[in-house]
């Protein structure tokens, strides 16, 4: 498992796209944060407005990063040499997850200067900004989850990206105020709660708020081990078809 | 005896398509099966389904005793297998690629560098070991994807067109190192250039529609030929008429075809019927009357013609 994670996280920095694809991501997260999240306008010293934007940046970010994973062996053939080498299907699986969690870690860590400057600024509560990365690394974790596994469906980075960020898109939507008010209309309030308890966005807004509940932490392991599960499934299926 | 790769009724379809039709064979150590057959007859899905890689719509294929769908691991480990168009990842060089799957292949530290420089040399591609894949050429590429079936020195040897797309010298290059490997490995290389398996296997089997169609060593196939024992006989121009005459009076020739002529002799190739020789009947006759003007020659067959024969009857 961990050949197959160095290969795939070297291969991340093999090419100026990793660069190019980290500082995007910085450059967004500054985008959101001071122009649409007001953090001047905030007047408090605090991440919260940087972290609120993080399930939306993810959306894009890290299906863009998981949609080479299968899709691409398959293109160009390299899955028939990965697969034929004595490693468990699920081996390959957690080393390719592993590597590009790592990899949404490096450019989540990158963001440290965000740290620095409120710590300038103010005297913000570091503890809710610990639970604020922890948090958000997780919350990568899970789309990128979600990510790998539907690039094993596809042999189109393209198709795989379109229909991962969608996929992501309603894990964050299903808990926004919109979505919710929308269906409270017509649905019973038990399948309301349901829905609303897959949001990614509502697991994570507590635990930037400095709520630590376990909770929390164990729905985006769990939605990880689903995801991990399905991705092995469905290279096995292939194998079959 | 020392059964290595055991294939037994593979049967395999995509969708409606049945790709592969009831496939059995077994190669022994010692030996190198040339897998033959027209594009799309299933050479691939065969080999696929050989190293687990597919799974069979039904029949099952073991690699020294192991059940590839059953003990995976243990049957991929004895196995080398080089893909059709020898995959490889572009972004790595060849030096990286290999300590890939040297490592991935559980070889540890001194064994992994000795590896590689052994199939380096064996494969020739000592001069571009440090430069990206995806900037080497067809030749290097192909045999960067030799090396890494070989890199474990497996028994079991799966290579599907193992020398497209090389040069006549490189073709060669690899031919000489499957015949040194195969005394002590069981070695299938599929391939669609007949002068190949005549060059290193020692048994054929020709595939079409899915189905094994022939199954014998390259001079029994080339002894099914049309033109196996025909012979090449020059005259002189003036006898060339009455000589093609008394050829076909034979009860054992088939057919007599003129190959070239010029202004002083022609060339004929008489074709025996199936099992006959002629060649004393030709020699002497040819001799007696004094037609002769050059050498008579000896034709042991064709394996293109057995190929073709073989293949376009399932066909139409
Ligand atoms: N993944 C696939 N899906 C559907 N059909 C396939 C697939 N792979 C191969 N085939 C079909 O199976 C047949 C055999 O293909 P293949 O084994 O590649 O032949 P060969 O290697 O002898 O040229 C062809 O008709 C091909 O179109
Ligand atoms: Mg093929």
């Amino acid at each position: 498992m961990f050949v197959v994670f160095k290969r795939e996280l070297k291969s991340y920095f093999a090419t100026p796209l990793a660069a190019i694809f980290i500082i995007i991501f910085l450059v967004m997260a500054g985008i959101f944060t001071f122009f649409l999240g007001d953090f001047f306008a905030w007047g408090q010293a605090d991440l919260h407005a940087f972290f609120m934007f993080h399930p939306w940046l993810y959306l894009f970010f890290i299906p863009a990063i998981a949609m080479r994973l299968w899709a691409d062996e398959r293109k160009t053939g390299t899955i028939e040499i990965l697969l034929t080498l004595p490693l468990t299907v699920t081996q390959v699986v957690m080393g390719k997850f592993l590597a590009a969690w790592v990899f949404t870690g490096c450019a989540l860590l990158l963001t440290f200067p965000m740290w620095i400057s409120v710590n300038i600024l103010g005297d913000p509560d570091n503890g809710v900004i610990l639970t604020s990365y922890i948090g958000s690394f997780l919350m990568a974790g899970a789309f990128v989850a979600i990510g790998s596994c539907i690039s094993a469906i596809s042999k189109s980075q393209v198709i795989a990206f379109v229909i991962s960020a969608t996929l992501c898109f309603i894990f964050v939507a299903i808990g926004s105020p919109l979505i919710l008010n929308f269906a409270g209309d017509w649905m019973p309030k038990f399948a309301l709660d349901t829905i609303s308890g897959f949001s990614f966005h509502n697991h994570f807004d507590s635990l930037t708020r400095g709520v630590i509940d376990l909770s929390d932490g164990i729905f985006f392991v769990s939605m990880m081990a689903l995801f991990i599960f399905i991705n092995v499934a469905l290279v096995d299926l292939k194998k079959a078809a | 005896m020392d059964c290595l790769i055991e294939l037994k009724n593979l049967v395999k379809y995509f969708d409606a398509i049945k790709a592969v039709d009831d496939i059995s064979f077994n190669v022994q150590r010692g030996e190198v099966l040339g897998f033959l057959g027209p594009n799309g007859a299933g050479k691939s899905t065969t080999m696929k389904m050989a190293t687990g890689f597919l799974l069979p719509t039904s029949g099952t294929a073991k690699i020294m005793g192991y059940d590839v769908t059953e003990k995976p691991i243990q049957a991929r480990r004895k196995m080398g297998y080089l893909p059709e168009g020898a995959p490889a990842y572009g972004d790595m060089t060849p030096f990286e690629f290999l300590t890939f799957v040297a490592e991935a292949r559980g070889l540890k530290g001194n064994e992994i560098e000795r590896n590689i420089k052994i199939v380096t040399e064996k494969t020739h591609i000592g001069s571009v070991l440090k430069q990206q894949i995806e900037t080497l050429s067809k030749g290097f590429r192909r045999r960067v994807g030799l090396a890494q079936a070989l890199i474990h020195d497996p028994d079991v040897l799966i290579l599907d067109e193992p020398t497209d797309g090389l040069d006549p010298n490189q073709k060669y290059e690899v031919r000489k190192l499957i015949q040194e490997m195969a005394k002590d490995k069981a070695i299938i290389i599929s391939t669609h250039i007949l002068e190949e398996v005549e060059a290193v296997c020692t048994r054929a089997i020709i595939i079409s529609q899915g189905k094994i169609t022939a199954d014998e060593t390259p001079d029994s196939l080339k002894a099914r030929s049309e033109r196996h024992n025909a012979i090449y006989v020059t005259v002189k121009n003036d006898s060339a008429t009455i000589a093609r005459t008394t050829f076909m009076q034979f009860d054992t020739v088939k057919r007599v075809e003129k190959c070239s002529e010029n202004e002083s002799h022609v060339e004929y190739i008489i074709i025996p019927k199936k099992g006959f020789n002629l060649l004393d009947q030709v020699s002497t006759i040819v001799r007696e009357r004094g037609w002769a003007a050059g050498e008579l020659r000896v034709e042991h067959g064709h394996l293109d013609d057995v190929f073709r024969q073989i293949t376009s009857k399932t066909l139409s």
